[in-house]
């Protein structure tokens, strides 16, 4: 994977608003995404990611700012002249073409001969595994099917910019695993810049190169997965990306006085808001806290604590403990493992951390 | 089952008119009671031996053409306004347009005759097709809403997504999905210009539309087995024709995936 | 999300409802006011006099004949809507409630195809039927049910109130039938379940939740009803004479234009007066606590 500094933008916004109205539903967007890469717009629904994707698509005019795509401003550029292509929520097959005049719909002002575009379409056809489907009825297509239908229909015009717009979200949870895998597989094989809506904070970690958090018309936070995860830069983003536990704090220096925890120290890069002398709360991942029975490997800190509640889900259990000198419970993953530790309703346990993998939040106001 | 048998009374006091109307055609007596007298097809042999009955054939289907066209091309546009486009004012001007189902067609007839008379022009089959465009168009929207309504927003702009103009994408993508609702609304406002008496008879110029024919012909008894004749054709054109338009309008239902209840519905 | 307002939506909403609005203007809002402008001047003989005057409505107050058709009209019209809507709603109750979903919009088709069909011989239909040698008569006779023909079923306001009642049966059956459709059917398993036997349940649940189509039904009767002229014509005889026939007479025969304006413009007012009472007293019958 190269690093996104060393790519080509291809899709640059400065200073983007989009007003419909009186509300204000995108709010300065500054966004860079280089060529041949995979990037999602996540956000809970209303946050303007849908908006954003239709602005660079040219379903709507921005209020303010600048869209650059490939180099060019698209500023009176309608949509059918952008060089995007868009993969459709409904996934908009035409209901009254089969499925090779769905594919081909977009050859029309091509210059090649039909014979040449009927090779293409046959091509576009067998790169998301519908070879030989050509002469289907649109309308008896699964939906799984339909959404490769409008990926072939979309690529054969070989765009520079390929959106998507929640494509999964009208399957069901088998299918949508598969296709996410196939997704990714394609865009690596063709090697166009994907960009991808999504509510669901799994299916952007899954896919993307990089992750562009969006609340209430604003990107909250825009990096690659792991640090999205790890180093959420606010209490928001945390909480809509994993799950994450939080206590409070009092913060002098370099070090934190977390309720249930005690004493420790941590890192700049920690605290995103920066750490400040006075309260704070500080949040943990549950699977940064682990159930023990001896004392914990070296670098460890070790608390105690009651069980307030278990939720079994086979392969992993999740315990609701209050530590001792905390008010509230932190949770604690476990994977399930033969011979491993497990603990029952009101049991005293031992649970072990690591000070770095604290975060640092300004306290709720 | 008290219940079934109510229906199929109704049914029956449905029916009970179109039903009879073929056996007093084919009836071989000038009086239209019972009993029957024996078949005969003389009175269908009569119809186009009678040249006033065929001019007014001729003077309605102009007219029902002219007004199936005009009012579908309103419909399209009220109904295209109103399944996609938001702006102020929206539900008072679609109301509005489909105020003339409700009104008494005397009073859209009167109306539409008095601004005739006060701009001192002529009744022609014009003014005739102006109040028939008008009381079919609530029909045409009606119809055409369904089809606009059924039809996935995006289809259009994935068109336009992949290069087409707003113009073309309307005609490669929208018009071949609503067509069957276009041949409906055509077919059902034909067939409403085709019957429909108050309007002509007040509008109607030197030529009767068929209707106003009609309603002369009933003053004279000697004439009713043939007005009876007239009447079977009449009528089993018009279930032809809705049965054209209901099958159109299925299919259009069809293609688009939806379901809806009818005509009115 | 995506569907907002914008400008250029707008003027191309606009743009499209224009040409239908822009006809429905000149030719019913344009019309209706002129209509009420010829009503305020008069005719006399050749000539229409110009003058704005109250003289064709004095008339029409005055005149008991004029009353008397407008008092009758009115009766009749909310007897046909009263028949109209009475005999529609089982009907639309049973399409929708006992017919499997699949074979509905095949109900609806064949209750509103004799709607479609010619009009004025379904009318003159209605006269055979009706007549004193007709079909009812007859069959009746043949049955032994009467021994001679019932004179008082043709030429009287009950045949305008059965043809007209058949005229307008898709009119009531539709939008009943449309409200009923939208009923959350566990509603009624709802009432079920509370204790409610089937007739308790249906008067309980079911018909409170109609109203709304009944009254649709009972407005898009009875307006349009008060305009029809062909049936009394037909059937009617003296006494089913309504206003829609002297409205034509006035305009097509006296050649009054002004006096046919003046009593269409009250037959307009006085079925909108109707109507609005009709649906305020209703709602408020609705909204009282009980």
């Amino acid at each position: 994977m190269k690093e996104t500094a060393q790519r080509r933008p291809i899709v640059q916004m400065q200073g983007i608003d989009k007003r419909f109205d009186d509300d204000l539903i995108l709010r300065g967007i500054d966004l860079e995404i280089g060529e041949g890469e995979f990037f999602s717009l996540l956000g809970p629904s209303g946050c303007g990611k849908t908006t954003l994707l239709r602005t660079i698509a040219g379903f709507e005019t921005p209020s303010a700012g600048r869209l650059i795509l490939d180099g060019r401003d698209m500023a009176g550029v309608p949509a059918n002249h952008r060089p995007t292509n868009m993969v459709f929520q409904s996934y908009a097959i035409f209901p009254h073409l089969n499925v090779a005049d769905n594919v081909g719909f977009g050859l029309r002002r091509d210059p090649r001969n039909a014979q040449d575009k009927a090779r293409a379409v046959a091509e576009a056809l067998e790169m998301v595994g519908l070879a030989g489907y050509g002469r289907r009825s649109a309308t008896a297509l699964s939906g799984g099917q339909r959404q490769r239908v409008a990926l072939a229909r979309a690529l054969i015009l070989k765009p520079r910019v390929l959106l998507l717009d929640e494509p999964m979200s009208a399957l069901d949870k088998k299918l949508r695993e598969t296709m996410q895998a196939e997704l990714r597989r394609l865009q690596r094989q063709v090697g166009i810049t994907f960009i991808l809506v999504t509510h669901d904070q799994e299916e952007a970690l899954i896919m993307s190169d990089r992750v562009a958090v969006m609340f209430d018309g604003r990107i909250a936070q825009m990096a690659p997965p792991r640090e999205l995860y790890l180093r959420p830069a606010s209490r928001q983003v945390a909480q809509f990306i994993g799950f994450m536990s939080f206590l409070p704090a009092q913060v002098s220096g370099a070090e934190v006085d977390v309720a249930g925890l005690g004493r420790a120290g941590v890192e700049p890069g920690q605290a995103p808001g920066g750490l400040h002398d006075g309260q704070a709360d500080i949040g943990i991942r549950p699977e940064m806290l682990s159930l023990v029975e001896d004392a914990p490997r070296p670098g460890q800190r070790l608390s105690e604590g009651v069980v307030t509640e278990v939720e079994y889900y086979g392969d992993m259990s999740y315990y609701d403990i209050v530590l001792d000198g905390a008010a509230q419970p932190v949770v604690v993953s476990m994977k399930n493992l033969p011979g491993g530790v497990a603990a029952e309703l009101g049991d005293r346990v031992k649970v072990s951390w690591d000070a770095s993998s604290l975060m640092v939040f300004p306290p709720r106001s | 089952m008290i219940l079934r048998v109510y229906v199929l009374a109704y049914m029956v006091f449905l029916y009970a008119p179109i039903v009879l109307l073929p056996l007093f055609a084919f009836n071989d007596g000038t009086v239209i009671a019972f009993p029957l007298q024996g078949f005969t097809t003389r009175w269908f042999a009569e119809l186009p031996q009678t040249p006033a009955l065929v001019q007014s054939v001729r003077t309605s289907a102009i007219i029902a053409v002219s007004a199936a066209l005009l009012s579908t091309i309103l419909g399209i546009c009220a109904a295209r306004a109103s399944a996609r486009y938001d702006f102020s004012g929206k539900r008072a001007v679609l109301g509005f347009v489909m105020l003339p189902l409700v009104l008494p067609e005397i009073i859209i007839a009167v109306s539409l005759l008095v601004v005739v008379l006060a701009l001192g022009l002529q009744l022609t089959a014009f003014t005739v097709i102006l109040g028939h465009t008008l009381i079919c168009m609530p029909f045409s929207i009606a119809i055409l809403n369904g089809s606009f309504s059924a039809l996935d927003r995006s289809l259009e702009e994935a068109a336009v997504d992949l290069g087409e103009t707003r113009a073309s994408s309307f005609r490669r993508v929208t018009l071949p999905l609503i067509a069957p609702g276009i041949v409906a609304s055509l077919l059902i406002a034909f067939t409403i210009s085709l019957d429909e008496f108050i309007i002509a008879f007040f509008l109607t110029g030197t030529n009767p539309t068929l209707p106003v024919y009609l309603w002369g012909q009933l003053r004279f008894p000697a004439k009713l087995p043939v007005v009876m004749a007239l009447g079977t054709i009449l009528v089993l054109s018009s279930v032809l024709l809705l049965c054209l338009a209901e099958w159109a309008r299925r299919r259009g239902v069809a293609r688009t995936g939806r379901m809806d209840g009818g005509f009115l519905g | 999300m995506g569907a907002g307002a914008d400008r250029t939506e707008r003027i191309r909403g606009w743009s499209l409802a224009a040409p239908p609005f822009v006809f429905a203007l000149s030719l019913l809002a344009i019309p209706i006011c002129t209509i009420m402008l010829f009503s305020f001047w008069t005719q006399d003989f050749l000539t229409l006099d110009r003058n704005l005057t109250l003289a064709n409505y004095a008339e029409i107050a005055t005149d008991p004949l004029y009353r008397q058709l407008l008092v009758r009209s009115i009766l009749i019209a909310a007897g046909v809507t009263l028949a109209t809507v009475l005999l529609a709603y089982p009907v639309a109750y049973f399409v929708s409630f006992h017919v499997p979903q699949e074979r509905k919009s095949l109900w609806l088709f064949l209750i509103t195809i004799p709607f479609w069909t010619s009009y004025l011989i379904r009318v003159f239909l209605w006269k055979v039927i009706l007549g004193f040698n007709g079909v009812l008569n007859s069959a009746l006779l043949g049955l032994g049910v009467i021994d001679e023909p019932l004179g008082w079923v043709l030429y009287n306001p009950t045949a305008v109130v059965i043809t007209l009642a058949h005229s307008f049966a898709p009119f009531a059956i539709l939008p009943i039938y449309v409200v009923l459709e939208r009923i959350d059917r566990s509603l009624l398993e709802a009432g079920r379940d509370l204790g409610e036997t089937r007739v308790t349940t249906f008067l309980r649940v079911t018909l409170p939740l109609s109203v709304p189509g009944i009254v649709a039904a009972v407005l898009i009767v009875f307006i349009p009803t008060i305009g029809d002229y062909v049936t009394p014509r037909l059937v009617g005889g003296p006494d089913g004479l309504m206003i829609a026939n002297m409205i034509q007479t006035q305009f097509l025969r006296l050649n009054n234009a002004p006096m046919g304006a003046a009593l269409s413009v009250v037959a307009m007012a006085s079925v909108g007066f109707v109507a609005a009472i009709f649906t305020l007293a209703l709602s408020r019958w609705l909204r009282a606590p009980r």
